[in-house]
């Protein structure tokens, strides 16, 4: 891991007052402070943690391929995807999302040296580490890992159902993490709120920093619930408090209420820092500025503020909550949605489309999410959701979107990663691996949205033998395959690619200041910057015969 | 598809030309929209149910709303990115913002939601309401299997995970069902009815089912209740009314009582691992 | 500064409507709790940079500034120190504590002690580097 993270940052053209000198290898990793270095620790670990959330995901796909064949037990069956989810979820997306290529490219983009609080960052970096380090052991204890599926629902996941040390180790994964997020949150709002380089007003931050700063406004609204929520839990497990069990006048669904009121802002968590990258990328490969830029921030705000009131449409099938009020809630957040869908499309409307591997993973992301999102509006609708709610109709719906997710994620590492490194991943081992993750995620999805229509319950290790369910989970299967070739592909490339390419400084014309620094950049990030008097601050100082049509005129005439 | 009809600016020569033509295609679409019965059933039960076939319909429109946008958006998407692709290095016109689109793509969605939200109201009041019916069966879910209990009969029937129990119900009458659950949290799946709805520990939640035809469906446990939780079938018997009051009457005979008995025992001993069946514990509304 | 707090403070506003609005239509007491102090997360930063925004002046970042307005001291960043791994570390046997036995406490909070005083320590040397 070390060797991946000790770039060498030496270079010619260094001036000798920002040469930095310091602890080199393991101890160099230990100690940094440098939100690089950091964020490339998070990018390592969290693509690792794809890889092995992928590994349990190919495991189930195997297990559904047959009705009864027993490749796993109920019981290992349990325990695979209650991992996959949370592995996925608590330990790649979120950390990919907010910890990894946020923590390198948002001090860039606002021309910041570092991050406000730089320890507190690698603090971040080091609970979230041991926070997977103590999700993954619950498969080396007694009774193996915790088994109640990824959102933990009480009273499943109290003392009397679920004991051992699995259970209890997936809460304090949790806890670790949560608090890693909690920092890398503040941490990102101060930065954002105070170390502005000068000219670089709010409303020229690029969207992905925005989307980063309103993503950090979630994660500290979101996060603390979810903390508040395991602590009760533990001690429902434990110190025989019921807070969550009926025997001592508890509520089981309170903690769904508290799961879910982190859990849905969390959605918006993982999703809008994609959206963020893409938005990057698509203009940039299209030549244009982002279309509708101050609509695509008030896009992102309105998500942040509706994400709070629409946590209940996980629960329409409770019986227990108020269906009118989340139902409107949840199909509204579809306005703002479709604003940046629409605001995707402009910025490719009358472009120059390059199709990089980076902009051919955005474009897969914007068609992929277009289905996660549509099928997202049914299940707004508590009748429909009642139908479809916990069948695979669900567990299709945010595959598709996460699936996009994943895509807008390796769009960012092409895009970024010649910043991060200096060298380029090689293309055409990238548009092959697109075309098998965007396939195979089609693939993948789609069965599983008529299965679930066909009533399949998820989280089943065994299924009846209903006419078409088994050929529909073969075809999921393939597609599980195929996005593991895809993920082999991509490792291959790190390996082929490597230090082969010299990317330069600016190698795809980027808009942004992240394009104006050397790649890797300097120890604290700049030498010099460039005036900022829009949000491509880089692009103007390369085409300043070219600046964005402001002031909403779309004649040039 | 030569021309959108809201792209910056007609592509094509007549931009209102096109729009006519593209307006004139969608009147025999919204035409076959309106005759409700030919729409396609975009993969679901069409159900058994009065309320199962409301949600249908609901699912139906909503489908449509999901195919126009989303084959519009997809086909934009595509002609974007085929008719942008980079021809040269000259740079295109740095055009960002456009507010009158802008606010069209702002203001349909919210009419769309409008609508959308509508028919969900509708449609939702009519699955949740509680009709006033003496026909009543009390379901009661544990690890792993299902009781049903009839209030005010003989009849019990108890499962587990190698025995389906089987809920009979009668066709043309509304059927009062309470659901409720002893130890962990169950979701009571019917597929062909359109339905589903948790059983929570310490709530009661009721459903009235208005079955419109008879036959036998699955029904099966949906939400995850721990180890054996892919085993929890059940099946649901929708019978005539005489057929069900004779299946009611064939549990007061001596061999019928014994079999209650014997049912109503093993559901005491799954309930005894459990929790008291009805608490005085409801959370929130409904 | 102005654009930061009007941010938050629009947000909790909205919170607060939006919760007063749910809580009082549904008379869940949870999540009308939960929505309620999410407005508070909003109004408490946010009146905090109102209140200094009115009392400092524009600063280059918020208008169109000069980049050579940013030269200068900026702050002091550490640039390495072992006490964040530390603390992490110190964490991780906290929360070890709570599975395996609450003897792992013990090292768990010495080695969070040592690194809150190693970390207080180093800056008041002004960081490492």
């Amino acid at each position: 891991m070390t060797a991946v993270i000790s770039p060498d940052t030496h270079h010619d053209d260094a001036h000798e007052a920002h040469e930095h000198h310091g602890p080199t290898g393991v101890l160099k990793w230990l100690t940094t402070t440098d939100h690089k270095i950091i964020g490339l620790s998070y990018t390592v670990t969290a693509v690792l943690m794809l890889v092995i959330g992928g590994f349990f995901a190919e495991l189930i796909r195997v297990q559904l391929s047959a009705p009864y064949e027993h490749f796993l037990s109920f019981a290992q069956y349990n325990e695979v995807f209650t991992m996959h989810g949370s592995i996925m979820i608590y330990l790649f997306a979120g950390p990919m999302a907010f910890g990894a290529l946020a923590n390198i490219i948002v001090p860039i983009q606002i021309g910041a040296p570092d991050m406000a609080f730089p320890r507190l960052n690698a603090l971040s970096y080091w609970l979230y580490l041991t926070g997977s380090i103590t999700m993954l052991s619950g498969f080396f204890v007694s009774g193996g890992a915790a088994n109640f599926g990824w959102v933990g629902y009480a009273p499943l996941s109290n003392a009397a159902n679920s004991p051992g040390a699995g259970a209890d180790l997936w809460i304090g994964a949790l806890l670790l993490t949560g608090f890693s997020a909690i920092f890398t949150g503040v941490n990102i709002c101060a930065t954002v709120f105070y170390l502005r380089a000068p000219g670089m007003t709010l409303f020229r931050m690029p969207i992905f920093t925005w989307n980063l700063l309103v993503t950090s406004i979630l994660i500290l609204l979101a996060f603390p619930v979810l903390t508040a929520g395991l602590i009760m839990l533990y001690c429902d497990r434990h110190f025989g408090t019921h807070i969550f069990s009926v025997q001592g006048g508890g509520v089981p669904v309170l903690w769904q209420h508290i799961f879910w009121f982190w859990g849905h802002p969390e959605v918006y968590i993982l999703a809008l820092p994609f959206f963020g990258m893409v938005t990057e990328i698509i203009p940039v490969f299209s030549r244009k500025p982002v279309f509708g830029y101050k609509g695509m921030v008030f896009a992102t705000l309105t998500i942040a503020a509706l994400s709070l009131g629409v946590w209940a449409h996980h629960m329409f099938t409770t019986g227990t909550v108020l269906l009118p009020f989340f139902s409107i809630m949840s199909l509204l957040i579809a306005v703002p949605t479709g604003i940046k869908l629409f605001n995707w499309i402009g910025s490719m409307w009358r472009g120059q489309i390059w199709f990089s591997a980076a902009m051919l993973f955005a474009i897969g992301f914007v068609i992929t999410f277009l289905i996660g999102g549509l099928t997202g509006i049914y299940l707004a609708s508590p009748p429909l959701d009642f139908f479809t709610h916990d069948t695979y109709f669900v567990v299709a719906h945010f595959h598709s979107v996460v699936m996009a997710l994943v895509m807008g994620g390796i769009a960012g590492l092409y895009y970024w990663g010649p910043k991060i490194t200096g060298y380029l991943l090689n293309e055409t081992i990238g548009k092959i691996q697109f075309w098998f993750l965007f396939i195979g995620s089609q693939v993948f999805t789609l069965p599983l949205y008529i299965l679930g229509l066909r009533g399949m319950p998820r989280r089943m290790a065994v299924y009846p033998n209903n006419p078409g369910w088994q050929h529909l989970n073969e075809i999921a299967t393939f597609g599980a395959v195929l996005i593991g070739i895809s993920t082999v592909l991509f490792v291959v490339n790190i390996l082929v690619s490597w230090k082969k390419y010299p990317a330069g400084d600016n190698p795809w014309d980027g808009h942004t200041l992240e394009w104006f620094t050397t790649s890797p950049p300097p120890h604290h990030n700049f030498y010099r910057l460039p005036q900022i008097r829009s949000e491509r601050p880089t692009w103007d100082y390369n085409h300043p015969e070219a600046p964005a049509l402001t002031h909403g005129t779309h004649e040039e005439k | 598809m030569e021309v959108q009809p809201s792209a910056p600016q007609g592509a094509g020569p007549q931009p209102t030309k096109h729009r006519r033509r593209w307006i004139a295609a969608l009147i025999p679409l919204t035409a076959l929209a309106l005759s409700g019965c030919t729409l396609p059933s975009f993969g679901a039960y069409k159900s058994d149910t009065t309320t199962g076939q409301e949600t249908y319909r609901l699912w139906q429109w909503f489908s449509v709303g999901a195919v126009i946008i989303g084959t519009f958006t997809f086909l934009l998407i595509v002609w974007a990115v085929l008719r942008y692709r980079r021809k040269g290095d000259t740079i295109p016109k740095q055009s960002q913002y456009h507010i009158p689109l802008e606010l069209l793509y702002t203001i349909i969605p919210v009419i769309i939601v409008g609508v959308l939200f509508w028919g969900t109201v509708v449609v939702e009041n009519k699955v949740v309401a509680m009709p006033k019916t003496n026909v009543k069966i009390h379901v009661n879910a544990f690890k792993w299997g299902w009781g049903f209990t009839y209030p005010g009969q003989n009849a019990v029937v108890v499962g587990n995970t190698t025995q389906e129990p089987t809920m009979v119900m009668p066709v043309g009458t509304d059927v009062a069902v309470t659901i409720t659950s002893t130890d962990v949290m169950h979701g009571f799946y019917i597929p062909q009815f359109n339905f589903s709805r948790y059983a929570l520990p310490g709530v009661t939640n009721e459903v009235t089912f208005h079955a419109v035809k008879t036959g036998t469906f699955t029904g099966q446990c949906s939400q995850l209740c721990g180890l054996y939780h892919s085993l929890m079938y059940f099946k649901v018997k929708v019978v005539t009314v005489t057929q069900y009051a004779a299946w009611l009457h064939s549990f007061d005979t001596p061999a019928g009582k014994l079999a209650a008995q014997a049912a109503q025992n093993a559901l005491k001993i799954q309930m005894s691992a459990g929790l008291p069946v009805v608490s005085a514990v409801t959370a929130g509304v409904n | 500064m102005k654009l930061e707090a009007r941010i938050l403070l629009v947000l909790g506003l909205f919170f607060a409507i939006m919760g007063t609005v749910y809580w009082i239509w549904s008379g869940e007491n949870a999540g009308g709790m939960m929505i309620i102090a999410g407005g508070l997360l909003g109004f408490l930063p946010g009146s905090y940079y109102w209140w200094w925004s009115r009392r400092m002046p524009v600063r280059p970042e918020d208008r169109d500034g000069d980049v050579t307005e940013g030269a200068g001291f900026v702050g002091a960043f550490p640039g390495t120190s072992i006490f964040p791994f530390t603390l992490g570390a110190g964490a991780f046997f906290a929360v070890l504590s709570l599975v395996f036995g609450f003897w792992l406490m013990v090292p768990g909070l010495g080695l969070i002690v040592w690194a809150a005083i190693g970390g207080v320590a180093e800056s008041r040397r002004g960081g490492t580097q």
